[in-house]
């Protein structure tokens, strides 16, 4: 099973947290001037990429915090985990 | 093609069944083809069988990356029904339910289709409001579709514990009476054979890595066994979407989730119907062979490992024990996962890309399957007219931009 390192109770079983899917997704400013498909971008559009994928969680069933993770999708396995008022750790060899 | 049928078995019993011919052949990819369609499922090679059937367009390939159905086609349970709520979905999945009806014999094909009902069980007041909804909107459009009381399901399915204390009691269900079951494999299969009867070349191995473009226009795809020029290209790839769009420079509004499904020991024949719960998340119906056939929610991240967790599997077998208490020393043989290509209003995308001569079939998710005729037949459509069929132009990728969503989280829901 997928174990989820929450950066404040350690590594813990999936089914205790929930994930929050991909993460530094910015809201567009000019909400009234943007056209339909920046719109659609914003809310819709995912990258759902095959590797690494910076993503949110919550430790739902745990502290109910959240926090920043870097998995690589086609392995599953957990590559960084950074807090939600951090930027990304640079990982070498990797793009996002 | 060689035709099957009572004679051609006893002719080929006289022979030990030594000389059946292959039921497809494996060609070289030629250099260029009218259409190439990417993804050897169910759903491309359904769209390469329509293609050269309907429409006349016969130079096509079909290029897998494994082998076929060797995606969700063969990883899926197998449900078949049209009872979505829209006019929109209830046109698509009810014109897919009428080409199950006449498959086996269009293809020459067995692919067991087996019309034993499918059962969605009500677990609570609104769940009951719900169906009963649903049910009339599917009158409405010409879709079967009933109401049961809880004596009712009882009396139709005995296996379900109908009592009231229940944790989840149930109050209810709707039946579709003309859904069911079918074979997957045999789907794949009966597709393959009959397109390549046609003239279809069915290229397995095949991995698409790249496209070629001049000016917004697709001329060919890069693969693992070179480059291969086309008019056309049809993306039928479901959880893989996305990764090929992005070789084509465009996002798509899809994630890909593992799907599990397990199969239990073979016990002799208990349950003559599918039975589904949305509010349980379970799902279930029992094979030929005896197996009890078990389907989960997916599970809650991205992946592509094929794999998900026990957490998901032990939620859905508390589901199931709890419905029926007589499973509950059942061993479970096999647990899989399949990658779903999950759409942010659970309806699939079936049309135009922002690249020209590049055509996409995706976001069915959990519950393509028993769209496999009718996405292949409207999706050929699309692409031999360079317009989408009346059946899936509401389907199309700018809906995302136009808010007109097809919302159908509550048919579509965990189950399928
Ligand atoms: C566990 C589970 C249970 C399900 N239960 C049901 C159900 O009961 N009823 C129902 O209606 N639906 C169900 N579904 C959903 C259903 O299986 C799918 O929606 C449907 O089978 C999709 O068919 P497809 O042909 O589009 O995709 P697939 O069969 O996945 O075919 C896509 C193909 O594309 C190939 N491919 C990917 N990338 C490349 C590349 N780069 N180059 C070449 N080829 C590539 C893959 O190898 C794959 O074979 C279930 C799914 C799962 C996983
Ligand atoms: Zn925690």
């Amino acid at each position: 099973m997928l174990r989820i390192p929450c950066p404040w109770c350690g590594e813990r079983d999936v089914g205790e947290f929930h994930c929050g899917g991909e993460a530094h997704i910015a809201r567009p400013s000019g909400a009234d001037t943007i056209d339909d498909d920046a719109w659609a971008e914003y809310l819709f559009m995912r990258q759902n990429p095959k590797g690494s994928h910076h993503e949110r969680w919550s430790h739902a069933h745990g502290c109910r915090r959240w926090f920043h993770v870097v998995r690589d999708t086609d392995s599953d396995q957990v590559l960084a985990v950074y807090l939600m008022n951090e930027a990304p750790p640079d990982l070498p060899g990797r793009s996002s | 093609m060689q035709k099957y049928s009572i004679f051609s078995l006893a002719r080929n019993a006289l022979t030990r069944h030594e000389n059946w011919r292959e039921a497809w052949r494996s060609p070289d990819p030629k250099p260029e083809y009218d259409v190439i369609i990417v993804g050897g499922g169910g759903h491309g090679l359904a769209t390469a069988y329509y293609l050269a059937k309907e429409h006349g367009v016969t130079n096509v390939a079909v290029v897998e990356k494994g082998w076929l159905g060797g995606g969700n086609t063969g990883r899926n349970t197998t449900i078949v029904r049209s009872n979505y709520l829209w006019d929109e979905s209830a046109g698509l999945y009810e014109h897919s339910l009428k080409l199950w009806e006449g498959l086996s014999q269009a293809l020459n094909f067995n692919v067991m289709f087996s019309q034993r009902g499918v059962l969605n069980l009500a677990h609570n007041l609104h769940d009951l409001r719900e169906l009963s909804r649903r049910v009339n909107a599917n009158r409405l459009n010409g879709v079967d579709s009933e109401i049961l009381s809880t004596d009712e399901v009882k009396a139709f399915c005995p296996l379900i514990d109908c009592s009231p204390d229940i944790r989840y009691p149930v109050l209810g269900a709707s039946l579709q009476r003309r859904g069911g079951v079918a074979r997957h494999d045999a789907v794949a299969w009966g597709f393959a054979r009959a397109a390549d009867a046609l003239g279809v070349d069915i290229i397995q191995n095949c991995e698409v890595t790249g496209f070629q473009r001049t000016e917004g226009r697709v001329e060919g795809i890069e693969t693992t066994r070179g480059i291969i020029k086309a008019k056309k290209v049809g993306v039928v790839a479901a959880g893989h979407s996305s990764v090929i769009a992005a070789m084509a420079g465009f996002r798509l509004p899809i994630e890909s989730h593992p799907l599990q499904a397990l199969v239990s020991e073979p016990v002799k024949p208990i349950l003559d119907t599918v039975v589904m719960s949305n509010a349980v998340h379970a799902y279930i119906s029992q094979s030929d062979k005896g197996e009890m056939v078990i389907g989960a929610g997916i599970d809650g991240y991205i992946s592509y490992s094929q794999r998900g967790g026990f957490d998901v599997v032990e939620d859905t077998l508390q589901a199931v024990v709890e419905l029926f208490p007589t499973l509950s020393r059942l061993r479970m043989l096999r647990q899989w996962g399949g990658i779903v290509d999950v759409c942010p209003d659970a309806s699939p995308i079936i049309g135009k890309t922002p690249v020209d001569g590049l055509f996409i079939n995706c976001g069915w998710g959990t519950g393509g399957f028993k769209a496999t005729p009718g996405s292949g037949n409207v999706f050929a459509h699309t692409i031999a007219h360079d317009e989408p069929h009346p059946l899936n132009a509401a389907f199309s990728l700018d809906r995302f931009s136009s808010g007109a969503l097809v919302d159908e989280h509550g048919a579509a829901a965990v189950a399928h």
